[in-house]
């Protein structure tokens, strides 16, 4: 292709060097019609997904129910196994979601061109899986009505909660990290659902969709202050996406448990989640992709850039093991070489050790093929086993340092009940569903930042015949070789 | 805005052309409506002061973040945790930086909202005929008959921009107020 800008591309078809960030040469129009259509259109098929992830929602509910009156018994935890399950997928629902912000957050500040088509996407995928991660520590509390204690509220008894220890940081870390990312979010959105208000097919979704726009008109006072307000918002979600993850980790690092007790906890855990969240932005988008063709919106290119992702945060993960083996031994204490070198590798558990190398640090090579990296059944597979693998990760660091304690008459071996498979499983199912209907309702598309994006592009592209202009043309067109 | 004349592009370019135009014509009352922000127009529009709220609201939110925590376990009821002290600094600090980053982004929400006048569901332009188009492709511009320089002749200098059409919003037009 030459320099011509986008006009020049000639077909709406898959991108024939996959460097485009966008492509096809529709009117802003039909490009915002398009990418609303999935608001108005029958569902024909996707109606079953709805009521299958509806039941799976339904499933744990009941099993909250059951716990919630029966008690945190039916639980497999035990004594010394005391955290479990529910904080095994608290910590990586959470981490799920820091993929989410630092789309939106970090890479809004960096101008980087692919973040655009995917954000909201991302960002929505962290405020269902916040929702997910914030049901855990409140059951596991045993009596979650007393969930309220945590906040500092004038009582009776006259205490208040101790902010020395870790726990009421994470409810605060948390809350703030869910309310944040919902404001950031709507912010984001308000442009859109204007969109989707003026293109809306019948009165009563005009309506609807009215209401939620709050009557946003594109005027310039509105942008004068949304673009610098949607700019700083994310500038303060930037440091959400480091510090919830580490204070998460602060919850471990400053017990004196081996395995736990180290400094490397909070960068190896944000590594962790941003690696764990961009496999769900695959396992998410993958499919999203193929059932709403958004093939010239979500181009190979941002497959390639996701995929780069998650080969250098793969990269951190497999180091910070290498560090946590290489410190308990270097440490010369017998409790951090037992956990990290003995039990570990080789006791009760040893299968996940070995199979959590194999999905996080092994398999993911594979992103070094560009080949692989541009294909959307490969990254899924990929994606898949570092889901799988990060969950392992997390269950391994919990387990292992909990079910040895340092007295061998206190060893207990940890199995989960059915109660604690169908509580996680659920919650997969319920985050599943908040999706389908954010897919279902809102537009998940930014349209109105592409719109512009584009324009930017092609000004860029015009503007210059080479030289600076020579790198924006190439994200247009996917000329670059 | 409330009475004046509105013009329609369909493109940014005639959008910023004719907002060039009016400024060096001495026009200061002057809109625009558009599906995404155009940056010869908000580029020329005073700086907006949501961030200096959010920074406010920011120091505020961290200061009272630190305080409730010194009052419950340094001064109301002394808490003694493995003889750390009372006003321990450094584990205060996690819980004062998240209230900070809360208290600022609310305040910015709320502070982008209020100063666009939102939420307001209703805005006599939404009378225009095809301003609907304002949110997807279209590029509509306003200027306000309180401008001080404001004539009807603006329409030739918007026509002449390259605008599709020119309409008047508001209650009479002038040419029916005038016999």
């Amino acid at each position: 292709m030459t320099s011509a800008a986008l006009e020049a591309t000639p077909e709406r078809d898959e991108p024939t060097g996959g460097e485009a960030v966008i492509l096809g040469h529709r009117s802003d129009l039909e490009l915002t019609d398009d990418l609303l259509a999935p608001l108005w259109r029958p569902w024909p098929r996707l109606k079953y997904a709805l009521m299958v992830t509806a039941a799976g929602a339904f499933a744990l509910f009941a099993a909250l129910t059951y716990t919630a009156t029966t008690g945190i018994g039916l639980w497999g935890n035990n004594i010394p196994v005391a955290w479990a399950f529910a904080i095994i997928n608290f910590v990586w629902w959470i981490g799920i979601g820091h993929a989410g912000t630092f789309i939106s957050a970090i890479l809004l500040l960096l101008e980087v061109s692919w973040r655009t088509s995917i954000n909201r996407f991302a960002e929505g995928m962290t405020l269902f899986a916040i929702v997910q991660a914030g049901l855990f520590p409140v059951f596991h509390l045993g009596r979650p009505w007393f969930a309220y204690w945590l906040v500092p509220y004038p009582s009776e008894m006259g205490v208040w909660p101790n902010f020395k220890s870790s726990l009421p940081w994470d409810v605060v870390a948390v809350s703030t990290y869910l309310t944040v990312s919902f404001l950031f979010w709507y912010t984001g959105l308000l442009p859109d659902l204007a969109a989707a208000r003026d293109r809306a097919p019948t009165l009563r979704r005009r309506r609807i969709y009215g209401i939620f726009a709050l009557g946003w008109r594109g005027d310039s006072r509105h942008w004068r202050h949304y673009r610098i307000g949607y700019l700083v918002l994310g500038g303060l979600a930037t440091p959400l996406v480091l510090s919830v993850h580490s204070i998460i980790s602060l919850d471990f690092a400053i017990t004196q448990l081996p395995g736990w007790h180290s400094t490397i906890f909070p960068p190896y855990f944000v590594a962790g989640a941003i690696y764990s969240g961009f496999a769900m932005v695959v396992t998410l988008m993958v499919p999203a992709r193929a059932i709403f063709r958004l093939h010239d919106v979500v181009t190979k290119n941002h497959l390639d850039n996701i995929a780069k992702m998650l080969l250098v945060t793969g990269w951190i993960v497999t180091y910070a093991y290498i560090v946590e083996a290489f410190m308990a031994w270097y440490s010369g204490n017998r409790y951090e070489m037992y956990t990290a070198l003995v039990d570990r590798p080789r006791a009760t558990y040893a299968g996940v050790y070995w199979g959590i190398l194999f999905c996080n640090c092994v398999v993911v090579q594979s992103l070094w093929s560009r080949r692989l990296r541009t294909s959307p059944a490969a990254l899924f597979v990929v994606a898949a086993f570092v889901q799988v693998g990060m969950w392992g990760e997390r269950f391994m660091l919990i387990i292992t340092s909990l079910h040895r304690d340092f007295l061998p008459s206190s060893w207990r071996v940890y199995t989960p009940s059915w109660i604690d498979w169908t509580i996680l499983a659920g919650t997969c199912s319920f985050f599943l569903l908040l999706f389908l209907l954010f897919l279902r309702f809102v537009p998940f598309i930014p349209i109105s930042e592409l719109k512009e994006m584009r324009r930017e592009l092609s000004h860029r592209a015009q503007a210059s015949a080479g030289g600076v202009g020579a790198r924006a043309r190439a994200e247009l067109e996917g000329s670059r070789a | 805005m409330r009475d004046g004349v509105v013009a329609e592009f369909d493109a940014p370019e005639g959008l910023e052309r004719a907002f060039a135009r009016l400024t060096a014509l001495g026009y200061t009352r002057l809109r625009s409506w558009t599906p995404y922000p155009v940056r010869g127009v908000v580029t020329r529009l005073p700086e907006s002061l949501v961030p200096w709220i959010m920074l406010v609201a920011g120091l505020v939110g961290a200061s009272l973040g630190y305080l409730v925590q010194w009052w419950c376990n340094a001064h109301d009821y002394r808490l003694d945790v493995g003889g750390r002290p009372y006003n321990s600094i450094p584990a205060y600090i996690p819980i004062a930086f998240e209230s900070g980053v809360l208290a600022a982004c609310l305040a910015g929400f709320v502070a982008i909202l209020g100063l666009s006048g939102l939420p307001r569901l209703y805005h006599r332009v939404f009378e225009i005929e095809g301003f609907e188009r304002a949110s997807i492709d279209r590029f509509w511009i306003g200027v306000d008959a309180r401008d001080p320089r404001f004539e009807d002749g603006v329409r030739e200098v918007l026509e002449a921009s390259g605008a599709l059409r020119c309409a008047w919003i508001g209650g009479d037009a002038p040419q029916q107020r005038l016999p």
